[in-house]
């Protein structure tokens, strides 16, 4: 009875106003940063695609006046239209396209037996050579190209087969970029899986090759498409081994295509520059947006196992 | 339908010795449980019978085949694993059907297998769904139905019990005793719980140490231990040790447990415990024997009073705990007649069910 008294002299003396809500609280303060620096974010990255939308738009003579660069004032569609009739645009986009889709099959291929192999059949010298697979990722590409030219000149002399100059060489080039990243993102994830699944499926009678199929493909499926949009990213944009490797108009590859042959000399064609590379953005872009929810499971997975 | 035999097997990691060399006779359609504390060798001795697991040495039979080469699947095994092991991306029907459909059964068959372990197992309305939509209670049971349907030779459970709660795991208890009764297959069954291992089992072998201690039907095991590891593991709450030494009284004998406390020996333990008279032993008995204090005596009994340290009321019986010469004791007395903590109380120990343990060997005398 004692203890009701005292609070009861409190609440009648100094009554002070109870705050509830002090988490709501302090995760509105947290939320008004959030959203500020958030903002900055997306101002900051999306203002280039804005002024790549906007200048395509314009005709050449438009973005040589001195008028507000952020205005079109006399919209146009001829940028896209003369980019999209263009035989040469087109050999770069088919190109493109080839090689990406090339590029991503044998990578998955690879990094998936590779990782599945690494991460679960547990043999002599696999958890070095799983850290081997990722210190070559770790290898700056701009430091392999040379040493890459030495490899294809020794091709050329004992096999008689030209590898520079080909479109189809980036097919042979980019898994050595793709493959340790993807292997190594496969690795964490296979990883995460309890081995107690693929126990339970070798005594049902699985073989290893149909654990892979049967049971790992399927349950990692969010990682597999994690490694998938970045190994199509990464052979979608590179410009660095293309720009290195192949030469001819007929041979190139979007990135380096648009760069050489939109800029002649010191005449930059920007209308068309801006809207190549537009239309070069849309493909990842469109992948993203419809597997983007697979794309952070699957690396988010990746990051707490590894 | 097949027996299970295990020969001198030796599992060593690197050159820490899991499994030392073990022996073990299962037979047709046997209950066998494995139980022991953590690290005791007896989950890696299951997984070398399920062939996940090398033997470093020693030969596995199952039936009259010898296992040691072959691989998980050719054993003809089905195991149930602590986690489920219930592959995510597929329903209930398809979990339970993948090593049928592995196999390239029919379709009709496998159906018919499938919805017959549903049966058993009460998940008829389950099959559609998939593992996330389970409960732990449930999902047990598919796990457990996906072993079923196989048809196995020989049952093997990997502390299928430990992910569920207590109230689950009884009711759960009783369920695999039942689908035993009904499926009658050999059944090889680890756990780290005694009382799990008490009420399944038709032969419980207790493990330490990558060895056997003793092998033997549960009442066996709980009332005539042979070692002082097994008389501590099997029994909750666990035996009382208290150091002690034989004394001879004349024409009878006596346990000395201190100054002020000596028990006399039965008459029928009188020419067993002879040879030990002057020495030093371990003097063992459950709290269960040692109850409050009654008007007439029971034969075999000695009567004697204590004062209470710790009283814990359970309910139907109150646990009683005091000490002798520093050593905790625990008896467990009847409600009614339990005093408080501090008081004392007039206990009597039966001590036809004591046990004496050489303090050397840890053997039971």
């Amino acid at each position: 009875m004692a203890t009701v008294t005292t609070t009861a002299e409190i609440g009648g003396g100094t009554r002070r106003a109870v705050r509830y809500g002090s988490i709501s609280h302090g995760r509105k303060k947290a939320l008004y940063w959030s959203y500020f620096f958030l903002s900055l974010f997306v101002i900051f990255f999306l203002t280039p695609p804005l002024y790549m939308f906007i200048t395509s738009l314009k005709s050449s003579a438009e973005i040589g006046a001195v008028t507000n660069p952020w205005w079109v004032y006399h919209p146009t569609l001829d940028n896209y239209v003369s980019l999209l009739t263009s035989e040469q645009f087109l050999t770069f986009f088919k190109n493109s396209v080839v090689v990406s889709i090339c590029v991503v099959s044998v990578t998955m291929v690879i990094a998936v037996l590779a990782a599945f192999s690494l991460a679960r059949m547990g043999f002599w010298g696999s958890a070095t050579l799983a850290t081997g697979v990722f210190l070559t990722y770790l290898v700056p590409d701009t430091l392999l190209f040379i040493p890459l030219f030495k490899i294809f000149a020794w091709v050329h002399e004992t096999t008689g087969i030209e590898l520079i100059n080909h479109w189809w060489v980036l097919i042979v080039l980019y898994p050595t970029l793709t493959v340790p990243f993807c292997t190594w993102i496969m690795i964490g994830y296979f990883a995460s899986i309890p081995k107690e699944l693929d126990e339970a499926a070798l005594i049902d009678g699985a073989s290893y090759f149909q654990v892979l199929t049967r049971i790992f493909i399927p349950v990692a499926l969010p990682g597999i498409i994690a490694a998938t949009i970045f190994c199509f990213t990464v052979s979608w944009a590179n410009f660095l081994y293309p720009l290195a490797f192949t030469t001819s108009a007929d041979q190139l590859v979007l990135p380096v295509g648009i760069v050489t042959t939109l800029i002649k000399g010191d005449v930059f064609n920007w209308g068309q520059i801006m809207t190549g590379a537009l239309l070069g953005a849309a493909p990842p872009l469109i992948i993203y947006a419809f597997l983007m929810d697979y794309y952070i499971s699957g690396l988010t997975a990746g990051a707490t196992k590894g | 339908m097949a027996q299970v035999a295990l020969r001198n097997i030796v599992k060593m990691y690197d050159k820490t010795p899991a499994v030392q060399g073990i022996d073990l006779d299962i037979a047709d359609r046997e209950f066998i449980v494995l139980v022991g504390p953590s690290g005791c060798g007896k989950s890696t001795t299951l997984r070398m019978i399920a062939g996940l697991e090398e033997a470093s040495s020693g030969e596995i039979f199952i039936g009259d085949r010898m296992v040691n080469d072959v691989p998980p699947k050719d054993r003809d095994i089905a195991m149930v694993f602590q986690n489920y092991a219930l592959y995510p991306h597929m329903t209930v029907y398809e979990n339970m059907s993948f090593g049928l459909r592995l196999k390239k059964f029919p379709k009709q068959e496998i159906k018919d297998r499938v919805q017959n372990a549903a049966q058993i197992l009460d998940i008829t309305d389950l099959l559609d769904r998939r593992p996330k939509q389970l409960s732990g209670g449930q999902r047990q049971r598919v796990a457990m139905g996906r072993a079923i349907v196989r048809n196995p030779k020989v049952f093997l459970f990997d502390e299928p019990l430990s992910n569920l709660d207590a109230k689950l795991r009884v009711q759960m208890r009783t369920e695999i005793k039942k689908v035993h009764q009904k499926v009658t297959t050999t059944t090889v069954y680890v756990t780290h719980d005694q009382v799990e291992a008490m009420t399944l089992a038709d032969r419980v072998v207790v493990m330490n140490f990558g060895r056997i201690e003793q092998i033997g039907p549960p009442n066996e095991l709980y009332h005539h231990p042979k070692t002082r590891f097994v008389a501590g593991f099997i029994g909750s709450p666990a035996m009382n040790f208290m150091p002690a030494r034989v004394v001879n009284g004349g024409n009878n004998l006596s346990v000395r447990l201190s100054d002020k406390l000596s028990l006399p020996v039965p008459e029928n333990r009188m020419a067993r415990y002879k040879p030990y008279v002057d020495k030093e032993v371990v003097f063992g008995l459950r709290p269960e024997d040692l109850i409050e204090g009654r008007s007439e005596l029971p034969p075999g009994s000695a009567a004697f009073e204590v004062q209470l340290d710790v009283v814990e009321p359970m309910g139907m019986e109150t646990m009683v705990y005091f000490a002798v010469d520093g050593v905790e004791v625990c008896g467990r007395v009847n409600p009614a007649a339990a005093k408080g903590a501090g008081e004392k109380m007039k206990l009597v120990a039966d001590l036809n069910h004591m046990h004496l343990i050489d303090p050397a060997t840890d053997q039971v005398l």
